[in-house]
């Protein structure tokens, strides 16, 4: 038992097939609590519908998977309320206030009026935002809104927290910043599943895999598989991987 | 003559400064990138350039006509990639292609000396209609579109966005092809990696122009010590040695963090000995060249 407390996301040969299309075939792979998991793969690889699963969104076909300890099939509702999910593009409702978009999400996770307003402080001071509280989140900059959005995330104390190509378009500062905000998380033992098809991004994870037609084609440290290649990049990694296949 | 000149161009939004007093040359038969953020400003020079919109003030000349008297000239010579996908979504592939050769009175046939590579992987499928292709195929057929008419001048506002790693690099490669049949382009980008791919670049943030340079020349004038360090738990490294003396920055970029320092004869030993004096944690340091990333941070924080 001791072993499975450390285990954040467990997959056992899980499918999906719709009708005679395989998207996600016999996936494998295990995330540790506190680490942070690079899931790559080319557009059309399986990614989605891989993620859709772990999120408790969609029954697998066949095999296994147990996301913070509850189980894909029976538990999906207990999942829900133990992930967090982030799209820098899509978290935030923009013709809301700052504090408006804290208090929604507070209210959808079902926290409490008091827990709510305690949260909501909390964020507010901790980003150093203060001043823009009031503010729709139309008016603040990119970088903030993607802090904004990754606290947002967390409101209920996930467990798990997937990130869905989480620094696009910010600037390299702001970019960085984030990240060590990301490890800053993990390292109070938030488990960080991060979806991409950046490869810049990837270097920054613990480990990642890298799907191609559903399959997982690689499965390690950016630096082990760096090596494996013999290449300087994770973009060389992929490329070696995914190039020739489903490049179309 | 320069195939696109810029001259302290500026464009406001309401309050908001979008392009602030702008200046640079596409040189003729140069493959030039806009690099920045979302924001900086890229789509709205963009747009100017490409005659869809007007500056407040300042000037700019395409192919030698100025953006806004000329435009009639500029819009035959030029081929544009919008951001956003703007092609006939219930349109076929071949359709959309027939539709935009129509336009400029040619025929596809007549353009495969250009296009030939890059239609080839689409062909295919092209009676599939445009709104059911996947995002590196619709990059593809866009591009088709844009070099019908076999323009002169090739822009290119955020084409790799959105597109998986191995499309985005094919991507550079067929920009990379166009160019040697002697089209200029100007394509922007949000992907700092990508600066590597073009003959020259401008860095731009905030609608100002911070660096303009060949990704060589940008590097060679980054002016100060950058290491890479690393060690048993990076982020517990970086808030150890966050208040070392003469620190000028210290941030994660992948595997390794990049370290910058203030002082010119800084040794790698020096900080070596230090981060153990504060940490436990087993360390590796090395000098390394600092990459885009890096200098755009750099004039950013300092510049």
């Amino acid at each position: 038992m001791d072993n499975q407390e450390n285990i954040a996301v467990k997959t056992n040969k899980l499918t999906r097939k719709f009708g005679d299309f395989i998207a996600t075939d016999e996936l494998t792979l295990e995330v540790k609590k506190g680490e942070i998991f690079g899931f790559l793969g080319a557009n059309g690889a399986g990614k989605t519908t891989a993620m859709r699963m772990l999120c408790g969104l969609l029954k697998p076909s066949s095999g296994e998977a147990t996301v913070a300890g509850f189980d894909v099939y029976k538990q999906a509702e207990k999942i829900k309320k133990n992930i967090g999910y982030m799209s820098q593009k899509f978290s935030l409702y923009e013709d809301l206030k700052v504090k408006e978009n804290i208090e929604l999400y507070g209210g959808i996770y079902g926290l409490s009026r008091k827990e709510i307003k305690e949260k909501t402080k909390h964020i507010i001071d901790d980003l150093n935002m203060k001043s823009v509280e009031n503010k729709l989140v139309a008016e603040i900059p990119l970088g903030w809104k993607q802090k904004l959005a990754f606290s947002v995330a967390q409101i209920h104390d996930p467990k798990i927290i997937f990130l869905d190509e989480p620094t696009g378009g910010v600037d390299p500062l702001t970019r960085r910043q984030f990240w060590n905000g990301i490890y800053a998380s993990a390292d109070r033992g938030l488990t960080i599943f991060v979806t991409t098809h950046y490869m810049d991004e990837a270097e920054y994870c613990n480990r990642v895999s890298i799907m191609v037609d559903g399959k997982v084609k690689a499965l390690g440290t950016p630096r082990a598989l760096k090596d494996e290649y013999k290449v300087g990049s994770m973009d060389d990694v992929f490329t070696e991987l995914a190039r020739g296949t489903s490049t179309k | 003559m320069a195939a696109i000149e810029v001259h302290q161009i500026s464009k406001s939004f309401g309050e908001t400064k979008a392009v602030k007093d702008m200046s640079f040359n596409v040189n003729d038969g140069e493959l030039f990138g806009l690099i920045g953020p979302d924001g900086a400003g890229k789509t709205t020079l963009i747009k100017i350039l490409v005659t869809l919109q007007k500056p407040d003030s300042g000037s700019a000349k395409v192919d030698g006509q100025d953006v806004v008297s000329g435009y009639h000239h500029i819009r035959n010579i030029i081929g544009y990639m919008p951001g956003k996908f703007a092609l006939y979504q219930d349109l076929s592939i071949e359709e959309n292609m027939s539709f935009f050769a129509d336009i400029f009175g040619t025929k596809i046939e007549e353009q495969m000396e250009l296009m030939g590579d890059i239609y080839k992987q689409i062909e295919p499928f092209k009676k599939r209609k445009a709104g059911q292709l996947s995002g590196g195929m619709k990059q593809k057929l866009a591009l088709c579109c844009a070099l019908i008419h076999k323009p002169k001048i090739l822009v290119l506002d955020e084409p790799t966005t959105g597109v998986d790693a191995v499309s985005r690099r094919e991507f550079w490669d067929m920009l990379s092809h166009i160019k040697k049949q002697g089209i200029s382009i100007l394509v922007s980008t949000p992907y700092m990696d990508e600066a590597a791919r073009c003959d020259r670049i401008a860095l731009v943030q905030e609608g100002s122009i911070i660096a303009l340079d060949t990704p060589k020349g940008i590097i060679k004038d980054f002016a100060h010590p950058i290491f890479g360090i690393k060690g048993d738990n990076n982020y517990h490294l970086i808030e150890e040695l966050k208040n070392m003396p003469g620190l000028r920055s210290l941030y994660p970029s992948g595997e390794y963090a990049h370290l910058v320092m203030d002082d010119k004869n800084q040794s790698s030993e020096e900080i070596k000995n230090y981060a153990a004096a504060k940490t436990h944690q087993k360390i590796e340091i090395e000098p390394i060249e600092a990459d885009i990333e890096d200098c755009f941070i750099e004039m950013m924080q300092h510049g």
